[in-house]
């Protein structure tokens, strides 16, 4: 009964204006339901079955036979902590990485020059080319054997010989007499990240530098603050909120990054972050259930962050 | 000499210093992903430190044999057919559905807005597995055309709130009048707000098309049959199969490289405007 009068207070214009946007909705709520609202549930009952990659066609699929068995098992995995770790590292250091490499760009790029445009373009290519292309050429510049970088600083004497970035865990170092062990790997992997998404930053860094007023630069000029001082007490207190937003989510997707390790190492040489964990269940020990735990982990990591986001940043505009 | 002229004789010294190293980063794998291409297998193994390119030798054999034995030919069809395809549903759903929510009143508008934003970050590695598992099961994962549904869902959200964001800008007077004079909704999108949109259009367009060409997770999980490969699946295939010879992995690499940085430098502007609007994932 509530409903019909509802609708009768409703004018009829509002009624056939709901109706039309609905229609109008459709096709896309359809399409995002399907393709991403629906894997999220499904991935959820994957988790908690016993699948592997062979019962994709049997009813097992459907079975009602829930069970943790998929988490204990995760979590109980000795790489499950190295895991975890090796996806903070990259993350974190990833994230870090191209941000400060972005400001700095942003930094040199802001100004009136010549070429200016041209520099902007080519500056953002790294985050516009295909990732497979990219990531091949990296390892093919990074290659021990045919590699031109290992080949360059052999001939020169900088290193004793190649180096296999890409492919060596540990990378023994003297510094000044103290034995260094550096992730080779690792580090590698987190440069290129910093190489391919520093344009991202970059973008919006630039874009927030070129709306700081310039008076705030005259005025702080005319009371004889420096270059670097004005840099200090005004450009970096007005890039603050851009810089924490940027922080934020280059966190989330670097940590659910998959396609630049995968193509880089395969996860190999102490590279292995969760979203190649992912992977190697479902693919490498045909253990779709597994897999689909790892993946409720990205995804409670991934709701916590957006939780963050909703509640303080996007709060005000 | 004042400190504000040392400073400034820093910064100027650093900022030059500064864009070198940046402009070395950027272009050489660029630069290094071309020239290798042109390179013979004989060359790349035996001179790996050559920084040049003899004119003389430019070598073509690459792209020939990447183009026609390995199948690349039809990987570059494929990849046109997708990333058109995805463009033109994206941009039209995308159009109609941001104009319902700007203009039309319903329940759940505000709602609208937040929902869209979060479909957006889902990660497609969490996508992935479950999709794979259920389109194995229904017979339909070594499907191109059910690709181009996936990278419609993963376009359409960013899609309709950049065209959102944008009709949200547009006077409603016009279509109130267009209204008043006897054209349908369907008409007011068609006659007033398509052509007054055309920019904000465009770069939509871009923007899925960029996407929907370097995806890459997606392809590679799904697609089985080379004759249905897109470009990105073709080179990680071929980079696969082939060892020493990079110059193949280079030419494929060009490839799939230059009409998208070709695309980009002519409209730039457009798409600085896009990915910072849509903020792209990636």
């Amino acid at each position: 009964m509530v409903n019909s009068q509802l609708k009768r207070r409703t004018p009829t214009l509002l009624n056939q204006e709901s109706r039309l946007a609905f229609w109008m909705l459709v096709p896309t709520f359809t399409v995002v339901l399907a393709f991403v609202i629906f894997p999220v549930i499904w991935n959820v009952w994957l988790s908690l079955k016993p699948v592997s990659l062979g019962d994709l066609r049997g009813a097992s699929l459907f079975k009602f036979n829930l069970a943790l068995e998929n988490f204990q098992k995760v979590f109980s995995d000795p790489d499950f902590v190295q895991a975890l770790l090796t996806t903070l590292i990259y993350t974190v250091a990833g994230s870090t990485l191209s941000i400060l490499l972005g400001l700095i760009a942003a930094l040199l790029v802001h100004g009136e020059f010549p070429g200016r445009g041209l520099l902007r373009g080519l500056f953002i290519s790294p985050y516009i080319a295909p990732v497979v292309a990219v990531a091949f050429t990296w390892s093919f510049i990074l290659d021990p054997q045919l590699g031109v970088l290992n080949w360059l600083a052999v001939d020169r004497g900088l290193f004793a010989q190649p180096i296999p970035f890409l492919s060596q865990r540990w990378w023994e170092l003297d510094l000044m007499g103290v034995r260094v062990r550096l992730p080779l790997a690792l580090t590698s992997v987190i440069l290129f990240e910093g190489w391919r998404y520093f344009p991202f930053a970059f973008l919006f860094i630039l874009a927030r530098l070129q709306a700081i007023p310039d008076d705030l630069y005259q005025a702080a000029s005319v009371d004889g603050a420096s270059p670097f001082q004005r840099f200090y007490h005004i450009t970096l207190p007005q890039l603050a909120t851009v810089l924490s937003t940027l922080f934020l989510f280059r966190f989330i997707w670097t940590f659910n990054k998959f396609d630049d390790i995968f193509l880089l190492t395969r996860g190999q040489a102490g590279t292995k972050v969760l979203t190649i964990k992912v992977y190697d269940y479902a693919f490498g020990e045909f253990n779709i259930g597994a897999s689909s735990a790892v993946a409720m982990v990205l995804f409670a990591v991934l709701s916590v962050f957006l939780l963050i986001y909703f509640r303080w940043i996007a709060k005000d505009p | 000499m004042s400190r504000e002229r040392l400073e400034g004789t820093i910064i100027r010294i650093l900022r030059v210093v500064g864009l070198l190293f940046f402009i070395a980063i950027v272009a050489f794998p660029f630069y290094w992903m071309i020239v290798s291409s042109f390179k013979s297998l004989e060359e790349i193994v035996l001179k790996p430190a050559n920084l040049g390119l003899d004119i003389r030798k430019i070598d073509f054999h690459a792209y020939y044999e990447v183009l026609f034995r390995h199948g690349f030919l039809r990987y570059i069809s494929n990849s046109v057919y997708v990333s058109i395809a995805t463009v033109v549903l994206s941009v039209s759903l995308a159009t109609v559905g941001g104009y319902a929510v700007t203009r039309l009143h319903f329940r759940g508008q505000g709602f609208m807005s937040y929902g869209i934003l979060l479909i957006y970050m889902f990660p497609a590695i969490v996508l992935v597995i479950p999709l794979y598992v259920i389109f194995s099961r229904m017979g339909l994962r070594d499907s191109i055309n059910v690709l181009i549904l996936v990278y419609l869902a993963q376009t359409l959200p960013v899609a309709l709130y950049m065209l959102r964001s944008y009709f949200q800008t547009l006077p409603a007077e016009m279509e109130h009048a267009g209204l008043v004079d006897g054209c349908s909704r369907i008409g007011v999108i068609w006659r007033i707000v398509i052509p007054l949109s055309a920019p904000a259009l465009a770069s939509v367009a871009l923007y899925t098309f960029m996407i929907a060409w370097n995806e890459f997770l997606f392809a590679f999980m799904f697609l089985d049959t080379p004759e249905k490969f897109t470009l990105s699946r073709g080179v990680v295939q071929l980079a696969g199969s082939v060892h020493l010879s990079k110059q193949l992995v280079m030419a494929a690499s060009v490839m799939v490289t230059i009409p998208i940085l070709v695309l980009f430098f002519f409209f730039e502007r457009r798409l600085v405007r896009g990915l910072t609007a849509g903020a792209m994932k990636g």
